[in-house]
């Protein structure tokens, strides 16, 4: 057993990332993640930490460090937000596509403009296709322990994809609660060496990220699928082992909670679950059949899992904190594909809510549950997508 | 000659090769195939000269033809003094 600390989900990861040895962070500071990487900052001067910081001039070229120290073999990460995260997009899809297993953690914060530091999901998911495994959490304690298994995963000789691990900004990234800080001897039997395949080396020169005609650059990108394809299984593994080693799991991919006889079930990423759990708390103690499937990973999308979790609800409610603009929310889109593709059909309804900061508050909740209600009385929903907690419509 | 793969497996987690660009094989291209005949060579080393596919190589004797990427255009039959190659169709 280690120690129980009073911090916020930035300092989390923080320690995180000292547990899982990362020998390189190179990083630019942004509003709200600036604290994860000053916190590495002081462990490395501490001596707490063996590691580079490499200080650079914006987050393009943090990238850019993170993605040439991964191929030199080192274990890699870095941390950002929003725009910072947007900068990022070119050299995610060089890290990706060279199959380096870099660690990041992205404090969600709202796309600007209108000017803001708030939080949503709009800046992780817009990144969705660049080739990174993406998975949220709810809590502080879950940041640390899930920062410790995103290298696990990463780094898997099937996998070798880079991980992004989302917490929302403010709720989770600068409020303090307890949380249990590992042991590095345990940290040390979950999580071996990194060992890379090949790295940048002057006894065995080797030309990386070399250019292919089309005659080989579709089947690059069918290994690539097959590697993120994998990691929904090795998460599960991973989550349960280190659930064995440190005594903490979180439901594997998708987390069950209450889904197995409910009639109304939410689809939530992040800190929102908590409060959707109390929800459905209360719901069942006056009598309604709640449930909530918490998404852990996004991408690679757990189809079959989220598919278990909702097979025998009446109605469904995806509660997405970003637009895809033109038509819905993303993980809406995605849950019914995933539904349907298991030749399930059943009835939806997309709410959107919290843009750039806006409180999900319990009463909210109650009521896409009360919506979810009406739906499973009347077999369809009005309207697909809502907004929650919208000050005006007209 | 290059890394050339053959299968899914042959391919690293990401492109990284020794010696450059990966590429396939080109040579199941060719119609006719170039023969060469030792005892005609006089090792004078005009067709590795002129081979755009630079697949002849250089030898103590004489030349030695390598298939994997000869697309067969027949520079090297046309080029050489002592008719030593010959242009024969693949089969």
């Amino acid at each position: 057993m280690g120690k129980r600390e009073f911090i916020n989900g930035n300092n989390a990861v923080a320690y995180g990332v000292k547990l899982a040895r990362a020998e390189i962070v190179a990083a630019y500071p942004i509003t709200p993640q600036t604290k994860i990487v000053e916190q590495i900052s002081e462990f490395i001067s501490n001596g707490e930490m063996n590691a580079e910081f490499i200080k650079v001039e914006s987050e393009h070229t943090a990238m850019s460090a993170c993605y040439a120290a991964s191929c030199t073999g080192a274990r890699t990460f870095t941390a950002t937000s929003s725009q910072g995260l947007l900068y990022m997009f070119e050299m995610m899809q060089f890290t990706s596509g060279q199959r380096r297993p870099v660690v990041m953690a992205n404090v969600n914060r709202a796309i600007s403009p209108p000017w803001t530091i708030w939080l949503d999901h709009q800046d992780s998911i817009s990144t969705r296709d660049a080739g990174w495994i993406q998975i949220y959490v709810e809590s502080a304690q879950e940041a640390l322990d899930t920062t410790i298994q995103c290298f696990k995963v990463a780094e898997n000789k099937e996998v070798l994809t880079p991980v992004m691990i989302c917490l929302d900004a403010f709720v989770l990234s600068h409020t303090e609660e307890l949380v249990d800080i590992p042991e590095q001897a345990e940290i040390d039997r979950f999580l071996p060496p990194f060992e890379p395949d090949y790295k940048v080396d002057v006894n065995r020169p080797l030309t990386i990220a070399a250019g292919t005609a089309p005659n080989l650059y579709m089947e690059f990108r069918f290994t690539q699928q097959q590697g993120m394809l994998k990691a929904i299984n090795l998460w599960k593994k991973a989550d349960e082992e280190f659930g064995r080693l440190v005594g903490r799991s979180y439901g594997g991919v998708v987390e069950n909670y209450k889904c197995s006889d409910a009639d109304v079930i939410l689809v939530t990423m992040g800190s929102l679950s908590s409060t959707a759990k109390d929800v459905v708390d209360s719901l069942r103690e006056q009598g309604t059949r709640a449930g909530l499937a918490k998404l852990r990973l996004y991408r690679p999308f757990p189809e079959k899992e989220i598919f278990d979790a909702l097979k025998s609800a009446k109605a469904i409610g995806v509660v997405d904190r970003s637009l895809s603009f033109g038509f819905e929310g993303s993980v809406f889109s995605d849950v019914k594909a995933a539904l349907y593709n298991n030749n399930c059909c059943i009835p939806g309804v997309n709410f959107i809510v919290g843009l750039g900061g806006r409180d999900v508050t319990a009463d909210d909740l109650k009521k896409m549950y009360d919506k979810l209600q009406y739906i499973q009385k009347n077999g369809k929903a009005e309207q697909t997508v809502e907004f929650i907690g919208l000050r005006w419509s007209e | 000659m290059g890394f050339i793969p053959n299968k899914l497996s042959d391919l690293p987690a990401g492109a990284a090769f020794e010696g450059g660009h990966p590429t396939t094989h080109t040579g199941n291209w060719r119609i006719f195939k170039p023969v060469l005949n030792k005892d005609k060579c006089r090792n004078c080393l005009l067709c590795w000269i002129f081979c755009p596919e630079a697949v002849i190589k250089k030898g103590s004797d004489n030349v030695e033809i390598t298939y994997d990427f000869c697309k067969g255009c027949g520079i090297c039959a046309n080029e050489c003094p002592t008719k030593a190659i010959e242009m024969v169709k693949e089969g």
